[in-house]
């Protein structure tokens, strides 16, 4: 039996409830991946800073390609890769908007490698949401450039390969090398503690570029249980168990005044 | 406003300034070099956005971006750089956003080298990029139209929403000669209501190449296909030069078409009843006047400086009317006016008159 209660008390008060910058429809993704965690946790982050209505959100290629669409805010979909350079043009036209690109792993660290490169050493004003799950997603589970040695995708069925395939790339100790980067550190998705963690994270990286220090970006660890090929549960725990000791959290490149944030 | 002696890289880069360029992305390449440095001064003067991208590939998305928030944006290139930017100018062509892109067009296939050239006519007619659409494309023959038609560029940028290109030959960036400038606009404040901005007080905008279902992306294409129809409708240009009476029509654009004036002219001179048509638009190609052209002439002579590009479009204008015969230099090679003018002798030769020919055009 239901019974509707009239008068809320005050310990009864709604404390989580959908961000105003997260759109009220159903995602595309699979059961168990993180891509949602990492939508509402930005979504999250620009609404405690006050940045829904002058916020422009570049999609990427890839699972996420349809993210302009879970998002209340200005959107643009980019050609895979070129996020960081469409951003630019976004940022340099109107300096005071806040321009986020959303990309994985396949489009920022294989084809849009010199893009991201580029406008983290120039500084671009902008922040990147880096979601790595060590695969390609939307075309169906391909080798990633973030892939793991030994791991099993479409295209590298035995097993990720030195020899044929050289080494994944970490690409938060990468960008920290470039003095354009003011805010560069991995978090990751599969527990709450460190999900409350990515939220901080989020929320420091855009302070980073509405105080205009320059090029910041957060990287996600996520899980992709669909072409793993492991039931979702399981996904968070291949994240710690395998992702994490070859891509450990930490925060690579902290600009002096973030700190001060 | 006074005439100045200006190289044709500058006049354009200058003309775009004056037409309230907002946003410039490039990567060097020769021979347009000199539009980017020019800018990169200039458009840090007038405090407007100016910036060497890491390459073509960055320059045209960074041009998309801009363009997406509603700004006048440009990026200028030569034909390897502007190969590398068929991928953003196709998301650009399908993103209904407004933008100038300039194809300081020189020798290839390849590396090839970077001497003046046309060989980059089916690159830009044709698409600029995968998927169904053509772009439109201004052809200046003198560095005084290249700089009319790089305010035209942007105003038919934004009057359709749509890709413009100016393909003007190594020659013309290249080439110094006395010019008059426009009068300065300044940069527009306002933005279109489609425009990125930030949805303050108003719902999100979205700018998407993506289509998933297949009935959304053909009623898209079916828009991008009526809007071209109107171009086609309207925009077609060209210049004339003693068509009224000519037997023999030469068609040339670009530097090629300039050469060819002075070869018509001295065949004229030689008592020959021949005629010039310069395409100024390459696409909308200037059909309607060939075809009607078609009607009066007796033979067809196509110069360019590739190997025969031009050839299928004026067969289509032609219909197959009149004999089409072609006169090109490839590589780089600029065609000397005697060259083109031995061209003309020998297709004016190869006319097959009526033994009686009346003024009216009766047809042998």
């Amino acid at each position: 039996m239901v019974t509707l209660i009239e008068d809320v008390p005050a310990t009864m008060q709604v404390v989580y409830q959908r961000p105003e910058s997260l759109s009220c429809v159903s995602t595309h993704y699979c059961p168990g991946c993180t891509h949602g965690i990492a939508h509402r946790l930005l979504a999250e982050a620009l609404d405690e800073l006050g940045l829904r209505d002058r916020t422009i959100l570049v999609a990427p290629v890839g699972c996420s390609v349809f993210a302009y669409n879970y998002f209340e805010v200005d959107g643009c979909e980019a050609a895979h890769g070129r996020a960081p350079a469409m951003a630019t043009g976004l940022k340099r036209v109107q300096p005071d908007r806040i321009v986020v690109t959303y990309q994985g792993d396949g489009d920022l660290v294989s084809i849009g490698a010199a893009e991201i490169l580029h406008a983290a050493a120039r500084g671009e004003n902008i922040t990147t949401i880096f979601v790595n799950n060590a695969v390609y997603g939307m075309t169906g589970g391909q080798m990633a450039p973030t892939t793991l040695l030994g791991q099993k995708t479409t295209s590298s069925p035995f097993g990720r390969n030195v020899s044929s395939s050289g080494y994944p790339i970490r690409m938060s100790e990468l960008l920290s090398q470039l003095d354009g980067t003011a805010y560069i550190v991995r978090r990751s998705l599969h527990d709450v503690a460190h999900i409350r963690k990515a939220k901080k994270a989020i929320v420091t990286a855009l302070k980073a570029q509405m105080h205009g220090l320059g090029f910041s970006m957060v990287e996600l660890l996520s899980s992709c249980p669909t072409n793993w090929g492991i039931p979702a549960d399981q996904a968070l725990n291949w994240i710690a168990e395998n992702m994490l000791p070859y891509y450990p959290v930490g925060d690579y490149k902290v600009h002096p005044e973030v700190t001060t944030l | 406003m006074s005439r100045t002696l200006l190289k044709g890289n500058v006049a354009i880069a200058e003309a775009a300034v004056r037409a309230g360029l907002q946003a410039y992305f490039g990567y060097p390449i020769t021979p347009q070099t000199e539009l980017l440095e020019y800018l990169a001064s200039r458009m840090v003067e007038l405090d407007r956005v100016f910036l060497q991208a890491e390459s073509e590939v960055a320059a045209i998305n960074m041009v998309y971006g801009a363009a997406c928030s509603g700004v006048r944006a440009m990026t200028s290139s030569s034909s390897p750089g502007f190969s590398l930017m068929q991928e953003g100018l196709s998301y650009i062509a399908a993103s209904d956003v407004p933008c100038v892109v300039v194809d300081v067009m020189r020798g290839g296939p390849g590396l090839g080298n970077i001497q003046p050239s046309q060989a980059d006519y089916f690159q830009v007619t044709r698409s600029a990029g995968h998927g169904d659409y053509h772009p439109i494309v201004l052809a200046p023959a003198s560095v005084q139209e290249a700089i009319d038609f790089t305010t035209l560029a942007f105003e038919l940028a934004e009057r359709y929403r749509h890709l413009v290109i100016l393909a003007a030959d190594g020659q013309i960036g290249q080439m110094m000669e006395p010019a008059e400038l426009p009068p300065m606009q300044s940069a527009r404040e306002t933005r279109p209501e489609w425009a990125l901005s930030g949805a303050n007080g108003r719902k999100k905008n979205v700018i998407t190449s993506l289509h998933m279902q297949p009935e959304d992306e053909e009623a898209f294409n079916q828009k991008i296909q009526r809007r071209l129809a109107k171009i086609r409708q309207v925009e077609q240009r060209s210049v004339e030069y003693w068509t009224n009476d000519a037997e023999l029509l030469v068609i040339g654009y670009g530097t090629a078409g300039r050469i060819a004036y002075t070869a018509v002219e001295r065949a004229r001179e030689m008592g020959m009843k021949v005629g010039l048509l310069r395409p100024q638009t390459l696409w909308p190609f200037p059909e309607e006047r060939i075809s009607e052209l078609a009607d009066e002439i007796q033979s067809c002579l196509v110069v360019e400086m590739n190997a025969g590009q031009m050839i299928e479009d004026v067969r289509l204008a032609t219909s197959g009317q009149v004999p089409i015969e072609f006169f090109g230099r490839m590589g780089g090679m600029i065609p000397m006016p005697d060259e083109i003018l031995n061209a003309i002798e020998a297709s004016y030769a190869r006319i097959t008159r009526p033994v009686a020919h009346h003024a009216n055009g009766v047809r042998g």
